[in-house]
């Protein structure tokens, strides 16, 4: 037996940091806003209705920021949009820019849609003159018509584009995964689950925030509290962890079992290396106990007022599970040598252009555009709007 | 015309005095010395000028090359660390070549180093509690891969295959992503973060187009590291010689195809 004494090459490093962690945290939040604003759109969960249209503004938050992190971490980020202008078409990275560029249309049209009726109506209710009443005149593209029939083809529009959102929500955060998982050098990385890893934890990501920021909202009285919609999250939450958590353990069951190449080592990563982040953050902390707290608020074992702060809870685990779980994979990828004989220490700068501070502050931005956006639009619909829904 | 070589020879006889005998000793041993000295670069030299019968510049394309490693001879010297610095400018703590040693015991206890990319040689032994180890020296390199994987994922094409056989880095067109460094198996890539580009080991790509060898054959002193090149229907000793003898590549499994053959080594070496 060869006795595994810790070496690494030369020119290896973790070159991928803190920003390349925040790149997927980031498109994982798009992915997941966006499919819970399709639950309500495209398969009718009609208690998420209060979320729906702040889903999608949430999604058109982070994906303004999702690329931002990348920049932050190209040596030459001037050069950025080569990507679209001389795409390798060989390269799973090339095609970042189109599926960015084409969800961010899709998403931006869908809220469009979602709006115009309100637009019209808020430029109809502010005195003439004013700079946000051309503001809203101008953002609704010229349009007056108000009538059902016109509010019925934005709502078939919302719907249709919620529809195709959906699989193009999974290939903008699967393709992530797949810009990982392609890497067949990289034993940790190289699996095919890594995609569905990649959009289940998406989803999971998206819900909880959605849920928080509902609660937040609800807390701060910008909204009215609907106990249904946020007992709709959670169930939501707790069947995706539940295939989300499944799929990550197949993942290193499949590894273990089979005792790929390096499964020795590979073992030590997760048991030693990573077991602060991935044995108690990722699975205990962020996946099991989450799972038993939504099960405890599900199956109403307690009270409502302890249920809100349980799923409160639960949601801000696994915000911190699918964070842990996308650092796993970056920066655990890159510990474990490619030699296959050791790994790398960790070291992660805490200020610099990739430092934790300015990762922090990038991760801060969405929810600052958020608030901007939603003072002046907000996404909460009015009840004038609300009724037009239900006729529409 | 007169001869100045005859005429100069043809010089009445002088009488040398002592003061100027000494002149004349220290001027021929800093002659001798100097002489010495650049007849050590002889060698490198001619081995140098011997290829540049070979391909030209233009020409380059149409020629196969062959990178051949004979492990059994490399001493872990670390010249060719050196001369590939010198030559290339990389910068301090990164590598296009580097040197590995393997190092196993009566009892298969196996130790892997390579103390500073083995640059100033390996000045000690490994502590290791097996017997009787065995040691031996793999020098790395860019196995300029025929399917290379960090051409397959830049996605701007910074980084490309040509038709000589070298894989290269246009830093006017790299952005800095990193993406080639993680997909290459063999780690011979690295950021160089002062430019914010990519660099490899090109073979030396300056050179080999010029005819001449790549600087860590050049300075090997016990011709571990052989390159040679060819044209197709050209009798090639570095074909004969893989022909004839046994050799592998590094982590053919990977489906890189990678174009530096080793001779010698184990299968603990990757």
């Amino acid at each position: 037996m060869e006795e595994m004494i810790g070496f690494h090459y030369p020119n290896e490093r973790i070159y991928w940091s803190f920003m390349i962690v925040l790149y997927p945290y980031i498109t994982g939040l798009v992915a997941g806003s966006f499919i819970t604003s399709s639950l309500y759109h495209v398969f009718d969960v009609r208690a998420l209705r209060p979320v729906a249209r702040m889903s999608l503004l949430a999604a058109l938050c982070f994906l303004a920021f999702a690329t931002m992190p990348l920049l932050l971490h190209l040596g030459h980020p001037e050069r950025a949009f080569n990507i679209m202008i001389t795409p390798n078409r060989s390269s799973a990275m090339a095609g970042f820019g189109f599926i960015y560029v084409a969800f961010a249309m899709m998403v931006v049209a869908e809220l469009w849609f979602d709006y115009r009726a309100d637009l019209i109506r808020w430029g109809n209710e502010i005195e003439r003159g004013s700079l946000i009443r051309r503001i809203y005149r101008m953002l609704a593209l010229g349009t007056t018509d108000l009538s059902v029939e016109a509010v019925a083809v934005d709502q078939k529009a919302v719907r249709l584009l919620a529809a195709i959102g959906i699989p193009a929500a999974c290939i903008l955060t699967g393709y992530v995964g797949f810009i990982f998982g392609s890497i067949k050098a990289n034993h940790w990385w190289s699996t095919e689950l890594m995609p569905i890893i990649f959009i289940l934890s998406a989803i999971v990501s998206g819900i909880a925030i959605l849920t928080l920021m509902y609660m937040f909202l609800a807390v701060r009285g910008a909204v009215p509290y609907d106990g249904e919609c946020v007992r709709a999250l959670a169930r939501h939450l707790w069947f995706f962890l539940i295939v989300d958590v499944t799929i990550e353990g197949l993942e290193f069951l499949n590894m273990g079992y089979k005792g790929v190449e390096g499964w020795t080592l590979i073992r030590a990563l997760i048991f030693e290396r990573l077991f602060p982040s991935l044995i108690i953050v990722q699975f205990l902390l962020g996946s099991i106990v989450p799972l038993l707290l939504l099960w405890l608020v599900l199956q109403r074992r307690i009270a409502f007022g302890a249920g809100r702060v349980l799923v409160a809870i639960s949601c801000v685990l696994v915000l911190v599970q699918v964070f842990a779980m996308r650092w796993n994979v970056v920066i655990g990828g890159q510990i474990l040598s490619k030699s296959l004989r050791g790994f790398l220490p960790l070291h992660v700068d805490f200020l610099g252009r990739e430092g934790v501070l300015l990762g922090l502050v990038v991760l801060a931005l969405p929810f600052v555009l958020f608030a901007l956006i939603a003072r002046f639009f907000p996404p909460w619909e009015s009840h004038d709007s609300a009724s037009a829904h239900a006729s529409g | 015309m007169s001869n100045p070589r005859a005429s100069r020879g043809c010089a009445p006889h002088r009488h040398t005095d002592r003061r100027e005998f000494m002149k004349i000793t220290a001027r021929t041993v800093a002659a001798g010395v100097v002489s010495y000295s650049l007849s050590l670069r002889i060698p490198k030299l001619a081995k140098g000028t011997a290829l540049e019968s070979g391909p030209s510049a233009d020409a380059f394309e149409e020629h196969f090359c062959n990178f051949i490693v004979n492990t059994t001879k490399c001493i872990g010297c670390g010249s060719c660390v050196r001369a590939c610095r010198n030559e290339n400018h990389v910068p301090g703590g990164y590598y296009r070549t580097w040197i590995e040693r393997y190092t196993e015991s009566e009892d298969h206890e196996l130790f892997v180093d390579s103390p500073g990319g083995g640059e100033n040689g390996f000045m000690s032994a490994p502590r290791m509690k097996g017997r009787n180890p065995k040691a031996f020296f793999v020098p790395k390199l860019c196995n300029q891969c025929e399917k290379p994987a960090c051409t397959q994922v830049c996605p701007v094409s910074a980084t490309y295959y040509t038709d000589g056989g070298v894989v290269l880095v246009d830093k006017d067109r790299c952005m800095g992503c990193g993406y080639c460094v993680q997909a290459c198996p063999y780690e011979a890539r690295y950021v160089d973060h002062a430019a914010g580009t990519v660099d490899k080991c090109t073979w030396c790509y300056h050179r080999i187009t010029r005819g001449l060898p790549p600087a860590c054959v050049l300075t090997c002193p016990t011709g571990a590291r052989s390159f040679t090149t060819h044209v197709e229907g050209e009798t090639c000793a570095a074909c004969e010689l893989l022909k004839s003898e046994r050799y592998d590549v590094l982590k053919e499994e990977l489906g890189t195809d990678p174009q530096v053959y080793y001779l010698g080594f184990n299968r603990e070496v990757r």
